[in-house]
């Protein structure tokens, strides 16, 4: 029996590494985890990317669940992430508010005209110090904001079909359930 | 007259060297301590989008946003403390090199110990069971002799 001891180590090991392969392919381990979930969104006054005279804050959004998605047009996983919107936006039952993050909004606007715009309204964040208190870090990043105002969900990096069908659309679900 | 001229080169390369050092992020610190409590401070807290830099060393443009950030929270009054917390609660402990003990860093900390006093009982419960048996530790012998 005693023998076996340093074969039995062996195992042990070998199973912590392959435990630890497996996390890291089914993990992101660059992700980094919000604390703001389940927390009040933070407060913003963001401008409209069309008509910058307009502003867009979160009060003016409270009452219903929406979509935040932080882009930019020089950001590439954004560019694959835009087809999955453009086919999916409007099926998802909540509206989508892009947020246009530390962009020129003429690069915004003219990445939009080429590749369509799947937003039902965008807000400029030229100098991306509200993502600051969003907590974001790089493009995209996709937060959902129930109709209190308190951000339930966040998807750092780009939504898939899968992710959307897995992740987004049950958070959705759950929360057009609990609305009275 | 040469020694002067060589004297003035070496200058004039020296200032260019701190002109071009400060250009890449030119923040106006009231005096030499702030600007040392703002190195130390940036160098303690991680840049997220390159995650094996710290801010201050970083040169992404996230992390200058945050080491700006992090200079206007220093000029409003806020203490490192205050100013680590601004950080942490949109960013999570991860934003911080060193890694507080709390519940989820617990086996971070103590796992070393942990191994190591396994380790230590292993031994020495090994050393005990072959001063009983009297037999040398290095000529232990085998119980039916098939090693593999």
């Amino acid at each position: 029996m005693s023998r076996l001891l340093p074969f039995f180590a062996f195992m042990l090991l070998a199973a912590l590494l392959g435990f630890g392969i497996w996390w890291n392919s089914a993990h992101d381990p660059t992700a980094v985890p919000s604390p703001l979930i389940n927390k009040p969104a933070p407060d913003f006054a963001l401008p409209m990317l069309d008509t910058p005279a307009k502003t867009v804050s979160k009060q003016s959004l409270l009452g219903k669940p929406y979509l935040v998605n932080v882009f930019a047009s020089w950001c590439f996983a954004c560019g694959e992430e835009h087809p999955v919107l453009m086919a999916e936006s409007k099926d998802l039952g909540v509206p989508l508010i892009g947020y246009d993050y530390k962009d020129d909004p003429q690069d915004a606007k003219a990445w939009l005209a080429q590749h369509g715009n799947p937003y039902d309204m965008v807000i400029a964040d030229t100098s991306g110090h509200t993502a600051i208190d969003f907590g974001v870090y790089g493009a995209p990043e996709t937060f959902l904001i129930d109709g209190k105002g308190v951000i339930r969900y966040k998807r750092i990096g780009p939504l898939t079909p899968e992710v959307i069908a897995q992740q987004l659309k049950p958070a959705i679900e759950a929360l057009q359930k609990e609305a009275p | 007259m040469a020694k002067l001229l060589r004297t003035a080169v070496l200058l004039l390369v020296t200032f260019a060297g701190i002109a071009a050092a400060q250009a890449i992020d030119p923040l106006p610190f009231r005096d030499h301590a702030e600007e040392l409590r703002f190195q130390h401070l940036t160098s303690e807290l991680r840049c997220l989008v390159c995650q094996d830099e710290n801010l201050a060393d970083s040169n992404a443009d996230f992390a200058r946003d945050l080491r700006h950030k992090v200079f206007e929270l220093m000029q409003q009054g806020k203490n490192d403390a205050q100013i680590k917390q601004y950080l942490v609660d949109r960013y999570s402990d991860f934003v911080l090199y060193d890694p507080p003990v709390n519940h989820r860093t617990w086996l971070l900390w103590f796992g070393p110990l942990l191994i190591l006093i396994a380790g230590a009982l292993v031994v020495a419960n090994t050393i005990r069971k072959r001063s009983r048996s009297g037999a040398p530790a290095a000529a232990a012998p085998t119980e039916n002799g098939d090693d593999w």
